[in-house]
């Protein structure tokens, strides 16, 4: 039986915002979070009672974040022109936006299989269906992307010895 | 995959997203899918001295209220099976619902100014339902008289039978309704709330 929507936007509310956050950074996550949800209740009647709510709104999301960039780039955001160098304002990490911000200069391909891996839990398979191309290309782009992520978040030193 | 698990850059990715946040998204995607006209059922829960109890609201009106006991997840869940599966928590639309009731609590009201929704009983208990407001505030019927109020005498099990299904306790007052003995008979709320309720009206 199908939960009435408001159970599908308290459990997939997080996930949901955490995909947004990683295809398109914190500022711009939030008009794609409300642009899914929106289209979402929309079609949320015929959505077949077998369907995986998650990998929906996920897919939902995806489309979205797309629309939401390409309005973006009519409009440039001064963030896209700025040089990358190191930080001077303190640890990155320790608020988290610095990350997100690394996770959005990371190729498409890596960024989106990153976040469909380890933020939306979905398998190589899914994620090649959704980006198109074959399974281990869809698992290389999430091991390349991860490993860029480790390389420029750093993180790992200073929060202490993870055993 | 323990360099995963382990992996800081991961970890901070799926860091907890504040309260705060998730807060703001959804009173905004409340508000734009209430513009859209998406949604088909509001709803909010309010503290009252019979306990916590469920409003929800269709475009039309008022369409259910529900008590603590009845499982409130289990109402939504039949307001998304008979209603629509569009259902948000949208105190907005509940706010006169709300507001009167409050008032009713604090004996500063005794007849309920709402657009009501009955689509969810049919037939003789709508019947029923449609005619419960009649009893005035701090009154009693037995559901003998209230069959007869409808104008079939004889239907006394089904008048019973309407009140224990009233999707709009307290607001539809089937808590007036007694046995003829003046016994209390049964109530969707527990005997506790309906002596509460008429306790309360009594003593205005």
């Amino acid at each position: 039986m199908k939960q009435p929507f408001e159970s599908v936007v308290a459990q997939h509310s997080v996930t949901v915002l955490r995909v947004c956050r990683a295809l398109l950074g914190v500022h711009d996550a939030d008009d794609a979070w409300s642009e899914t949800f929106l289209a979402a209740i929309r079609a949320y009647p015929d959505l077949p009672e077998t369907a995986n709510v998650e990998a929906w709104l996920v897919t939902i999301a995806r489309h979205k974040a797309i629309d939401v960039q390409r309005a973006a780039k009519r409009d440039p955001l001064p963030v896209q022109t700025l040089p990358e160098e190191p930080t001077s304002i303190g640890i990155p990490g320790t608020d988290d936006t610095d990350l997100w911000e690394f996770v959005g200069r990371l190729p498409d391909k890596q960024r989106q299989a990153i976040t469909f891996r380890y933020l939306a839990g979905m398998s190589h398979a899914e994620i090649a269906a959704i980006l198109g191309g074959t399974v281990d290309a869809a698992r290389r782009a999430a091991a390349d992307g991860l490993k860029t992520l480790r390389k420029h978040y750093p993180g790992a030193n200073t929060k202490g010895a993870v055993p | 995959m323990s360099d995963i698990r382990n992996d800081d850059a991961l970890t901070a990715l799926s860091a907890p997203i504040d309260p705060e946040t998730l807060a703001r998204l959804h009173a905004r995607l409340e508000h734009e899918a209430q513009a859209e006209g998406l949604v088909d059922v509001a709803y909010t829960t309010v503290d009252s001295p019979v306990g916590k109890l469920l409003l929800a609201a269709t475009t039309k009106g008022l369409i259910r209220v529900a008590y603590a006991r009845e499982d409130h997840d289990r109402v939504l869940e039949n307001l998304a099976e008979k209603v629509s599966l569009r259902i948000l928590r949208a105190p907005k639309r509940l706010d006169a619902a709300a507001r009167e009731l409050d008032e009713y609590f604090d004996r500063r009201r005794k007849v309920f100014d709402l657009a009501l929704d009955l689509s969810l009983s049919r037939g003789f208990r709508q019947l029923v339902q449609q005619h419960l407001p009649e009893i005035g505030y701090g009154q009693t019927r037995s559901y003998r008289e209230v069959a007869e109020l409808v104008g079939n005498p004889r239907a006394v099990r089904a008048v019973g039978t309407a009140c224990a299904t009233n999707p709009l306790p307290v607001v539809v007052p089937c808590h007036r309704v007694l046995r003829t003995d003046g016994t209390l008979g049964g109530y969707v709320g527990g005997l506790n709330a309906k002596t509460a309720l008429l306790e309360l009206e009594a003593a205005a």
